[in-house]
């Protein structure tokens, strides 16, 4: 168990290197990385000064490590256009992104697992069609136009949704007050329906795809044939003999796909204008304040080397075939 | 192995092997063709394939306007007004009195071209990476791989617009960072191969005729995995489409006055509540339909190349 556990951290250093490496290096193969610190009308003297005290004057490795330094305390310089420190800026939006997320990644599982199981169970039949050209769309739909289209039907035509704005859930709920993050949680919840629907579609699509063909699988088996044979019900056998280990290619995805989703939220965001990490990267990039792109970049990598070391874990203590 | 000297039989049979391989190939085409024909799907999507890769290649002989050309007077007409002489605005013209049908045409080509030349960047490194990752092992195949887990480690549209940020809007760099992006997904199919494939007879025949290391790893292992590769490649043209989609939705992918369908939709954005509805679903259903072709014929790639692996459907 130590072993594994120590390795499996070893890598996660190594990778979270590499992140710092692969950031580092973005930020100087366009030229001197100064002037992406300092505002455009800065005059020359004002350059060299953001210069020396950013260290750009110094030899690359020394620049690379005092990088690494100061990444480790969060220290990525001030936001250009917010005036504080970058890393301020960035987990203020922080909360509102891991709701979105989380719930679109609820939102996508949970409906993937139902869907896939239907579609395997009435394989050939008309629903089985209908639900994998549904998924075959939803693998080719950009999610932020979904956001959008989702606006123009169900929040500007229909009125069943609003198409903008964001209750706070986590935010009262770090500050200790319960009471605030559960009355708010319902009202959470509808305003990020759309948005969570949007970026989930694709996950939702490959997930019901991925389910049904193992489902159709494990439904040969030899172990849910003997079910049957039992005379066990045909419900029992769906849900405790092939259900089981149907999920199993799913769960292995849930960390990766919180991931994917997690980059899925910083376009949609946008499109809903939601108080996030991907709103707040849009602006950054617009008005090119580098700080809070790379400390939103790099939050969000941590995040996510995070989570899978987590789900890793988990998944080695769940399924006995992987040795501890 | 002793004897490492071609025999003098050897180039007639590598021309026997070469006859035979070849009429080999035709039947697999014909094969190909024939399980295309009878499967109404990948038709669907072979016909929406040749539809946008003509509008690529002949855009501006079809498009009726000049898909920079605004026109004031003529700003955010409905789909289907009629525009100055006998032009009309088949899809409507967007803020600036552009032609959004021409500017839909034009931008055709950049969704394909970047979808292709991103893939043949990264299926190229990737396959180089791949192939002697796999052929060498050791050192070699662990710091590629590593570099590969570093990069997979990032959601990959966040490490894009870290660089493209820095790097600014362009073409040619959208390109290398979405082809770059993709390198690993070839190297680890084509490493797993590789590493099967060197055992094989022919592959220690080619190393007792003393082939070059290049030609064993060009000649004779490579073609032997192209298969898994065009399934690959198929899907993530898919995935490099939507990607820049999303890229030039941010602001980041092509200059503004390359029209693109990602940084057409990003102006529709201004106006949704105004419910000019054409400027976002026009572009939006290109992309869908392109990407949707791409899938399909991933899928019908995948099933036709190993029946094993399809999908119980």
């Amino acid at each position: 168990m130590w072993t594994f556990l120590i390795r499996r951290l070893m890598q996660s250093i190594v990778v979270l290197i590499g992140v710092t490496l692969i950031s580092f290096i973005s930020l100087q193969i366009g030229g001197d990385p100064t002037y992406l610190f300092v505002s455009e009308n800065a005059s020359a003297e004002e350059i060299q000064r953001a210069r020396e005290a950013l260290g750009f004057d110094k030899p690359l490795h020394i620049q690379y490590l005092s990088y690494v330094w100061n990444a480790l305390q969060g220290d990525f310089g001030n936001s250009l256009s917010y005036r504080q420190p970058a890393m301020d800026v960035v987990l203020e939006a922080m909360p509102a992104t891991i709701e979105l997320t989380f719930f679109s990644l609820v939102l996508a599982i949970g409906l993937s697992i139902p869907l896939g199981i239907y579609a395997a169970l009435n394989r050939g039949k008309p629903a089985d069609g209908g639900i994998m050209t549904f998924a075959m769309l939803g693998q080719s739909i950009p999610n932020f136009w979904m956001g959008i289209m989702m606006i123009l039907f169900f929040g500007l035509y229909l009125r069943w949704f609003p198409i903008s704005g964001h209750v706070p859930f986590l935010e009262p709920l770090f500050e200790g007050d319960f009471a605030t993050a559960f009355s708010n949680l319902p009202r959470s919840m509808y305003y990020m329906i759309m948005p969570a629907f949007a970026v989930g579609t694709y996950t939702l699509a490959r997930n019901a795809r991925l389910i049904r063909s193992s489902m159709l699988e494990v439904l040969q088996q030899d172990y849910v044939r003997t079910a049957r044979s039992k005379g066990i019900s045909e419900r029992r056998v769906v849900i405790h003999h092939a259900m089981r280990n149907a999920w199993l290619p799913v769960v292995t995805m849930i960390g990766l796909e919180f991931g994917f989703l997690l980059g899925g939220v910083v376009v949609v965001e946008t499109v809903f204008s939601y108080p996030g990490i991907g709103r707040l990267v849009f602006n950054a990039i617009n008005q090119r304040d580098i700080p809070v792109v790379q400390a939103s970049v790099i939050l969000l990598a941590a995040i996510f080397i995070l989570l899978n070391l987590i789900v890793d874990l988990i998944y080695a203590r769940l399924d006995p075939r992987v040795k501890l | 192995m002793a004897d490492t000297t071609p025999t003098p039989s050897s180039a007639s049979t590598t021309q026997a092997v070469g006859g035979m391989a070849s009429s080999y190939r035709r039947r697999e085409l014909r094969r190909a063709f024939e399980s295309m024909l009878t499967s109404r799907w990948a038709l669907v999507g072979l016909l929406i394939l040749l539809i946008v890769t003509f509008v690529a290649i002949f855009g501006p002989w079809l498009a009726p306007f000049d898909p920079n050309r605004q026109n004031i007077m003529m700003r955010l007409l409905e789909p289907g007004q009629p525009g100055a002489g006998e032009l009309t605005y088949w899809l409507g013209s967007d803020q600036l009195g552009r032609d959004v049908l021409s500017r839909l045409l034009y931008g055709a080509r950049v969704s394909l071209l970047v979808g292709v030349a991103a893939i043949a960047v990264g299926g190229t490194l990737g396959t180089i990476a791949g192939l002697v990752s796999g052929y060498f092992g050791g050192w070699v195949d662990d710091v590629i791989m590593r570099l590969g887990d570093i990069q997979l480690a990032f959601p990959f549209i966040l490490l894009a617009i870290m660089f493209l940020v820095v790097l600014g809007p362009g073409l040619v760099n959208i390109i290398l960072v979405l082809g770059i992006g993709q390198w690993i997904t070839y190297a680890r199919i084509v490493r797993a191969q590789t590493l099967s494939l060197r055992e094989k007879e022919y592959v220690e025949a080619a190393r007792a005729m003393g082939d070059s290391t290049f030609s064993i790893l060009f000649r004779t292992i490579l073609p032997n995995i192209i298969a898994p590769l065009t399934v690959i490649a198929s899907f993530n043209v898919a995935g490099v489409i939507l990607s820049e989609a999303a890229l030039s939705f941010l602001g980041l992918g092509v200059p503004p006055d390359v029209p693109t369908w990602g940084s057409m939709l990003s102006e529709s954005r201004d106006h949704l509540l105004s419910n000019k509805w054409w400027l976002a679903v026009f572009p939006g259903l290109a992309i869908v339909f392109t990407v949707l072709a791409f899938n399909i014929i991933g899928d019908w790639l995948r099933d036709f190349l190993d029946p094993r692996l399809k999908e119980n459907g």
